[in-house]
């Protein structure tokens, strides 16, 4: 029997408050129409209009889609790859390091995976741009997505992928027919992860990036630096709108299918 | 021939993009700056065999690393980082805690909704998280404005650009990690137990303290290890809310590379930060394989 006291109540109310009485705080002050934040000068959305007319931040925000979109892509495929090779592909030679370099990453702090990406960049003479931003994010983010869809892959039933080469697949075939469709929503939430990381990350960006190839990050970065700035405040609400939006609509659609398939399962046992 | 393709191509890939950048790390750190930009001497001449690598290596010294320990900024900032980290996941875990055990006692219903939450600052960009405790923070900002209001105060608290704005930042970012294990630890808490030791006489707090929180130890260590481990690298929060008298190692490797371009200098200083990290690393790794299982 759960009891729900009021020491459990109090310390939710407050932890829930903490966590998002900043963000509501910067969401009302984004429709202030003073650029001070001491004072409320009234409604307004003249700050979004200014943020729409700003070229620098529609072409850092288009550099930084851009950039999120093919790293993600390149991240999940190498990522499911990886986690394959993970669970499915047994023992061989170098398996330690290479589970060794999957996981490293996740812990390894940005400015040295910056500092040593550059290098290397630098190194073998590539120059930066968004080439070198998508590389370096498709690295960190094919870990992320090796341990979502690892994760996966180790709970679901092995004998599937037998059957299906018992019954003529070639392993490619198995994979695509059998695997694929099991672990997609693993994979599908590895490239939402990828692409929110990569869509957040400054310190990787600013190491990797070069001229033309100004990512939102970096840009807010330069702007918040040295105070609050009421643009920023209007981009940041329409970030923190399409997220919540994302979220909500994410776990309506997971809540919706866990439901039908309850009912499925039901009147399969039913109708046995 | 498929399943080499299949394990070579990401295998490849992170020893391009992964290991070998980290060996130029290494590399550099030992090397000296002659016109503070690339070619840092000495290089490796593949070239001349063997000769050409003892070569490579007589070149090679700890030059770098023998400055680091000389300017006192450097391991000022080490020590700083691990205090900053240190004190800052007890609170968060202090924090934490008690909304990873109120979501665990909470009615069934309303957990998918509260675990819910959780993570929609996962989602959110940390780096809009950090900024909006700026307009909080700040002298003229909303908290001295509403403390200024009741009357609690009569001068603003200066806390922006200060240790205390650096600490509340980590907590708020790296509360969700603190939470999410813990509360995975405690939902899976059988009752019972705490039925049983309620009828052989314990009180409620001492229940508490001798059933649950034991049971839920895997939990917070894996939190405390989740906080500890990214914010000794922390750089986005010591730049945005600290000041200048807030040292940190993320933000001096960046400004040593960025500001001063001595590369050498940072490879080093990046070089020991990895070493400080290998331990808490390894110890989080032993901690997931036990109650990994622990869980079989």
């Amino acid at each position: 029997m759960r009891r729900f006291s009021w020491f459990n109540a109090t310390s939710l109310t407050l932890g829930f408050a903490f966590l998002y009485l900043p963000m509501i705080i910067l969401v009302v002050y984004s429709f202030n129409a003073s650029r001070l934040v001491t004072v409320w000068a009234g409604f307004s959305t003249k700050w979004y209009g200014e943020l729409f007319q700003n070229k620098d931040f529609l072409n850092a925000a288009w550099v930084t889609i851009k950039v999120a979109f093919f790293a993600s892509t390149f991240a999940t495929v190498l990522g499911t790859m990886a986690a394959y090779v993970l669970v499915r592909a047994g023992r061989f030679p170098g398996r330690t390091l290479f589970s060794g370099m999957i996981y490293a990453p996740l812990v390894m702090p940005e400015v040295i995976t910056g500092l040593s990406l550059l290098l290397l960049f630098i190194g073998i003479g590539l120059d930066r741009g968004i080439v070198t931003v998508i590389l370096a994010h498709t690295t960190f983010a094919m870990c992320y997505v090796s341990v979502v869809v690892s994760s996966r892959l180790v709970s679901f039933d092995q004998s599937l992928e037998e059957a299906a080469l018992d019954l003529g697949c070639t392993p490619f075939e198995a994979f695509r027919l059998v695997t694929l469709p099991i672990i997609a929503p693993a994979v599908i939430s590895g490239w939402l992860l990828a692409f929110t990381l990569s869509l957040d990350d400054l310190v990787i960006a600013s190491f990797t990036t070069g001229p033309g190839a100004t990512t939102l990050p970096i840009k807010v970065f330069s702007a918040v630096r040295l105070g609050v700035s009421p643009e920023i405040n209007a981009l940041s609400t329409i970030m923190i709108g399409i997220v919540t939006f994302g979220v909500i609509t994410a776990s309506l659609i997971s809540k919706h299918t866990a439901v039908k398939q309850a009912r499925e399962e039901r009147a399969a046992e039913r109708s046995a | 021939m498929r399943r080499l393709a299949l394990i070579a191509f990401p295998y490849v890939w992170l020893l391009a993009l992964f290991l070998i950048p980290f060996a130029i790390v290494f590399k550099i750190s030992l090397s000296d700056a002659a016109i503070a930009r690339p070619p840092y001497l000495p290089l490796l001449e593949l070239s001349e065999g063997w000769d050409g690598f003892k070569a490579f290596l007589a070149e090679l010294d700890f030059e770098n690393y023998v400055f680091l320990t000389e300017d006192d900024l450097y391991w000022k900032a080490y020590l700083s980082s691990l205090k900053i980290a240190f004190f800052s996941t007890v609170i968060t875990l202090g924090v934490g805690y008690p909304i990873a055990y109120g979501m665990a006692r909470a009615p069934d219903e309303w957990r998918p909704t509260l675990l819910m939450l959780i993570i929609l600052p996962f989602w959110t960009s940390f780096l809009i998280r950090v900024y909006a405790w700026k307009g909080i923070l700040s002298n003229e900002g909303v908290l001295n404005q509403a403390l200024l209001g009741l009357g609690v105060i009569n001068e603003p608290l200066t806390i922006l650009n200060t240790n205390t704005a650096v600490y509340i930042g980590i907590v708020y970012t790296y509360l969700p990690f603190m939470v999410l294990p813990i509360y995975s630890a405690l939902e899976k808490l059988d009752d019972s137990l705490l039925e049983a030791a309620e009828d052989l006489g314990c009180s409620k707090i001492q229940a508490f303290w001798l059933v649950t929180f034991p049971l839920s130890r895997g939990g917070v260590l894996a939190g405390c290890f989740l906080v500890f481990i990214p914010v000794i690298g922390e750089f986005v929060i010591p730049s945005l809310l600290g000041g200048s008298g807030t040292l940190m190692i993320g933000k001096i490797l960046f400004e040593e590379f960025f500001a001063n371009r001595d590369w050498p200098v940072a490879s080093a200083v990046a070089v020991i930060l990895l070493l400080i990290l290998i331990v808490p690393i390894v110890l989080f790794q032993l901690n997931q394989q036990k109650q990994q299982e622990a869980e079989r």
